[in-house]
């Protein structure tokens, strides 16, 4: 939609005013812009301060099989784990992706639980299912594969039918007395 | 889900603390109860009947389903978004449909807008009456219940009139839909139309000044409105706080800007504003759904040859040449339809908040990601602060008030 793009821009005017000048783009009307992963709890608390106070989602794609990277996207070229913050703006109807991109081995970023509450379990599904670590995390855990699971399942290097942990759960015995 | 001992979630407490705390009791809730609203854990820290804190467990019905993205194409997938919020699927295929038509940038016919717009409405208007029924059910009100499902069986009658399915519909296709809308079916929702605002009344008579339902509801369950933005609540359980976000009518997609409707909101933020807000967005939906069925637009269901993207009609495929090639590009599976190597985010405005796809394409029909963002983790995550102080029976009406389906915030 024309009004919130142009909106965008302001906003991206006055982050580029605070914390400097980020690789922004545009497609089908939605503006992204790439952060280096040092620098995203001060951007994150620049763009919540200036508006875009609901966080609707942070997810995360895996680019290891990826054949060309995108177009719009030559910041990808290399990394492996594109994280996906996406943010709007319950006043204005604003919306922002704000992409990190980050590699093996030891994948990390900073948590943005301190913002957003939201983020908790949000983080924890993407460490689970990826295996990035947010550092300041209050309780990073698996949420949704069982405690016990070892792998990150939707890595690409991780096989859709899995390796085998369905059928080898490990057996609880009861202890008669 | 784990067999380990729970670690609780909630502020740290000194060692003293603590032990002093020996006597509070640990009550598991789940996965298997009669009113979880499907296979989601609490476990419950009781001090006699008032829950000191709550730990919710999630991941019993976690089938793969973003994996499975990864590997189908997008009128495959179609099927598995059937089965995330399955209590309207409807709207998750217009929810899916409406993401990749986004990214692949098509613009749908009118009459494919305003038929998806319909049975989204009618979608929401099922999802809120098992809603408030599973609220109604837990806290006791049997009736209620089941005059709210003899509207759904109406509802899924309507739905298998226009698809053949009742209920995992797969209704929608990339530019359009898998059937056209027939008389009968349009003869079906004026009939619908006509009779539902007298059970709604029915309801209401039952359950909104009833004493008992207000007492067990008002006042439990609070959440503020900086808390539902914090947290991330969006839909009904957001508007009850106060939050006036409502994607029909602030990002309008399909033909809701067309149509006359309000934005239902309340401000108490508890159980019994949801309550509330979910029965007067029934009403809202039906005005919708009146106005948009006197005025389907004739023509077209799908998009046309040139777009490559639906299948052409029969006629077209044996008189002209372009619907043979699309015809035949369509169906072969090595061929099919060109996607842009780009990345988007679309979301509607499902019944229980906002339903989201972020899709990254890389070139042909399968995607290369697809993340669900359900509305329904983020609802159970804030469940132990809408929960801390209130008694064990409370805890039932706040996890209906939240309508957490369990296939949705799975995955």
């Amino acid at each position: 939609m024309p009004s919130a793009t142009s909106s965008v821009d302001t906003l991206l005017a006055a982050l580029t005013e605070v914390c400097g000048l980020f690789e922004t783009s545009v497609f089908r009307g939605q503006t992204r812009v790439v952060v280096p992963a040092e620098r995203l709890p001060e951007v994150l608390s620049v763009l919540k301060d200036r508006g875009l106070d609901l966080l609707v989602d942070i997810s995360c794609v895996d680019y290891l099989d990826y054949r060309d990277p995108p177009m719009q996207m030559p910041a990808c070229a290399g990394h492996r784990y594109g994280l996906v913050y996406l943010l709007a703006s319950t006043a204005t109807n604003q919306r922002l992706t704000v992409r990190v991109f980050v590699d093996d081995p030891e994948p990390a970023v900073a948590s943005a639980v301190p913002l957003w509450e939201a983020a908790n379990w949000l983080e924890r599904e993407v460490w689970d299912l990826f295996g990035i670590r947010f550092t300041g995390h209050p309780d990073l855990r698996r949420l949704v594969m069982p405690e016990e699971f070892t792998a990150h399942p939707l890595r690409k290097d991780y096989p859709l039918q899995g390796r085998g942990e369905r059928h080898n759960f490990p057996v609880i015995t009861r202890n008669e007395r | 889900m784990s067999i380990a001992p729970p670690t609780f979630e909630s502020t740290p407490r000194s060692a003293a603390a603590a032990r002093s705390e020996d006597y509070l009791w640990t009550l598991n809730f789940g996965p298997q109860h009669p009113a979880t609203h499907t296979t989601l854990r609490l476990v419950l820290k009781l001090e006699g009947e008032r829950v000191v804190d709550a730990m919710p467990e999630m991941g019993y019905l976690h089938s793969g389903f973003e994996k499975i993205g990864e590997h189908l194409t997008f009128n495959q997938y179609v099927t598995v978004t059937d089965r995330m919020n399955y209590i309207s699927p409807m709207a998750n295929n217009v929810a899916w449909h409406h993401a990749v038509e986004t990214l692949l940038g098509i613009e749908l016919t009118p009459r494919c807008k305003v038929i998806r717009t319909i049975i989204a409405e009618l979608a929401r208007i099922s999802d809120h009456l098992l809603s408030n029924g599973a609220v109604g059910l837990d806290t006791g009100a049997f009736t209620f219940f089941l005059y709210a499902f003899y509207q759904r069986e109406v509802i899924y009658d309507i739905f298998e009139t226009l698809c053949g399915a009742r209920f995992t519909n797969s209704y929608t296709r990339v530019g359009g839909l898998s059937q056209d809308m027939t008389p009968l079916v349009v003869e079906k929702i004026r009939t619908f139309v006509k009779t539902f605002p007298k059970t709604l009344d029915d309801m209401e008579k039952l359950l909104t000044r009833n004493r008992i339902f207000v007492d067990r509801t008002k006042g439990v369950g609070v959440l503020t409105k900086e808390e539902a933005i914090n947290r991330g609540a969006s839909g009904p359980v957001a508007r009850a706080s106060g939050v006036t976000r409502d994607l029909r009518k602030d990002e309008p997609c399909l033909a809701y800007a067309d149509y006359d409707f309000q934005v239902c909101c309340a401000s108490a933020g508890d159980c019994y504003a949801r309550y509330l807000v979910r029965m007067q967005e029934m009403r809202e939906s039906l005005k919708i759904v009146a106005q948009a069925v006197e005025s389907i637009p004739a023509g077209p269901v799908n998009v046309g040859i040139g777009q490559r993207t639906a299948l052409p009609t029969k006629q077209q495929v044996y008189s002209t040449i372009e619907g043979t090639i699309s015809h035949f590009e369509l169906s072969m599976s090595n061929r099919g339809f060109e996607v842009p190597c780009e990345e988007i985010y679309a979301a509607i405005e499902a019944p229980n908040g906002e339903l989201g796809f972020y899709i990254a394409g890389d070139g042909n029909e399968t995607a290369y990601r697809a993340r669900c963002r359900p509305p329904s983790v983020l609802h159970f995550a804030m469940f132990p602060h809408l929960i801390r102080g209130h008694t064990l029976s409370d805890v039932v009406a706040v996890l209906g008030s939240l309508n957490i389906i369990a296939a949705e915030l799975d995955r």
